[in-house]
């Protein structure tokens, strides 16, 4: 990729754009004129757009869903990474637990939602976040679990040998060899965590995102609920755009390692 | 717990003796001691029984749903929801990622429109199916098929990308018809892939049903948690609750004995090589 040309470079920027900008340019026309109640034109959502996602709508429903979605998701990640590492480390522990997490694990996490109301109610910033937080968990905790399994036992060994104590072991071998799996599985909590996120909101009835989409809805608000949509699609793809960099940066010595195993 | 204590000190005592009883017997340990948990907890007072029954509470009224028709009725709509949405994703997954991955151009083009559109969460429509559709079946197809549609067309895509491509050109050169490479080249090559789409797209397409069913109301499982609920029938809301991870785990076992079933011939499974 290094050495694309410029007329390559131009021929890339051209494949990537073509077919969105197709593709929008097709939703503008075909409904252009379209008197659809559902289906306003494009122009008209467009146009509503920063009317309807002014400063207040950021700072009270927008930045809290996002607040509490970071919060819930980093809760997840590092109970799940922690618990991960304590439970794969350990064959019995492993053994016994496995069961009850992929048990833990197959319950769809909305359902959720209504377990937790029962406790706590579904009113206030707490029960959301406890809500992604376990939703999120178990793809972290199982994925690093795995990843601990399969550490290979001759870092582990060189590293008792070399007599590096334990905390540098946990953070230099079993963390670092783990951290692929732990970001599989947080690739996949992130997408949880994003839908719990919109339907926590959706559930108890306060403001937030997912919240106040729900409102246009039910107003009949019909261009600002489309506005609603795609700032929520965008939310998902930044986020996802967010995570690769992380990734990205994160294992940037994994990518490498793979790459000299493969010989090129 | 004296088992307990038991077990590990003959594990410690006497390491790996690789038996297959071994995992399964401290499995069934594992979940022994949850469901002790579960039962203790409440009957302790550390947990209010009004949140928290004692499992054996959950159980009565799981055994008691058990024999009304509405639970079945219930469990048929949300397996059948679940797996018309599969079904569909699965068949426009595999069409569209042989067709696009086949043709670098196409592939080239749809690249970027497709990374952006996976990651736009799938809850982001129900406003609008709730509109269009109201809290029937199609509104929860809508959402199974968009969420699912991803996970296996990138599988697919991925898998196409991955045929060889001295195979590719042998099979040119021996003029075999565009129906011949896909069914004796590419399939193959991309079966491994698919299979993992679909393990992916059945749990995903599960959560989707049921949030459709919870939020939505759209008749199924997901529903009946909701009217438990908020009749404030804690027991019984505990027992779908069960039930619904019950069905989780058997979408992951049956997702996996359809991996090993289909990819028999492959090297991942086979264990004569």
């Amino acid at each position: 990729m290094a050495h694309l040309g410029a007329g390559g470079l131009v021929k890339r920027v051209l494949t990537t754009l073509a077919l969105p900008a197709v593709l929008v340019a097709a939703w503008w026309f075909a409904s252009a004129h379209s008197t659809s109640f559902f289906w306003p034109p494009l122009r008209t959502i467009v146009e509503a757009f920063p009317e309807t996602w002014t400063a207040d709508p950021w700072l009270h429903d927008v930045l809290p869903s996002l607040a509490r979605l970071a919060i819930g998701y980093l809760i997840a990640l590092a109970a799940g990474a922690g618990l991960g590492v304590a439970i794969g480390s350990s064959r019995t522990l492993r053994e016994i637990c496995e069961p009850v997490l992929e048990f833990l694990r197959a319950v769809p996490p909305p359902v959720l939602i209504p377990v937790i109301a029962l406790f706590a109610g579904y009113t206030g910033w707490t029960s959301k976040i406890i809500t992604i937080a376990l939703g999120c968990v178990w793809p972290i905790l199982l994925n690093t679990i795995e990843g601990v399994r399969s550490l290979d036992e001759v870092l582990r060994d060189t590293a008792r040998s070399y007599g590096l104590g334990r905390v540098a072991t946990l953070w230099h071998v079993v963390l670092r060899g783990a951290s692929p799996r732990i970001a599989t599985g947080a690739r996949q909590a992130l997408s949880i965590g994003v839908i719990l996120m919109v339907i926590s909101e959706l559930f108890g009835a306060n403001r937030g995102l997912g919240a106040a989409i729900v409102q246009f809805q039910r107003g009949f608000a019909i261009p600002q609920m489309w506005t609603g949509i795609i700032l929520l699609g965008l939310i998902g793809v930044a986020l996802s755009a967010l995570f690769r960099l992380v990734e990205h940066r994160a294992l940037a010595w994994y990518r490498g390692l793979r790459q000299a195993e493969r010989g090129a | 717990m004296t088992t307990l204590s038991a077990l590990a000190g003959r594990v410690a005592t006497r390491p790996a003796p690789l038996t297959k009883s071994r995992p399964a017997a401290l499995g069934m340990l594992g979940v022994a001691l949850a469901v002790g948990l579960l039962e203790a907890l409440p009957r302790l007072g550390i947990v209010d029984s009004r949140f928290l029954p004692p499992f054996s509470t959950m159980a009565r009224s799981l055994a008691g749903q058990l024999t009304t028709a509405e639970f079945w009725t219930a469990t048929g709509q949300t397996l059948r929801g679940w797996a018309l949405g599969l079904a569909i994703a699965m068949a426009a997954g595999i069409a569209a990622g042989v067709v696009v991955g086949s043709v670098p151009l196409l592939r080239a083009l749809t690249a970027s429109t497709i990374e952006f559109l996976r990651p736009i969460p799938s809850v982001a429509l129900i406003p609008l199916v709730v509109l269009i559709y109201g809290s029937e079946m199609p509104s929860a197809l809508v959402l199974v098929v968009y969420a699912s549609f991803w996970q296996v067309l990138v599988q697919v895509l991925y898998g196409v990308a991955d045929v060889d491509p001295v195979v590719r050109d042998t099979a040119r050169s021996y003029r075999f018809s565009r129906r011949a490479v896909v069914r004796t080249v590419v399939w193959p090559t991309a079966m491994p892939y698919v299979v993992t789409g679909f393990r992916l797209a059945a749990s995903v397409a599960l959560i989707l049903e049921i949030t459709a069913e919870l939020i939505i109301g759209v008749p199924g499982l997901g529903r009946s948690i909701g009217v438990a609920q908020s009749s404030g029938a804690v027991a019984e809301t505990y027992a779908l609750v069960l039930v619904v991870g019950v069905i989780g785990v058997l979408v992951n076992v049956l997702a996996r004995a359809v991996e090993r079933r289909a990819l028999r011939w492959h090297t991942s499974v086979r264990g004569d090589l």
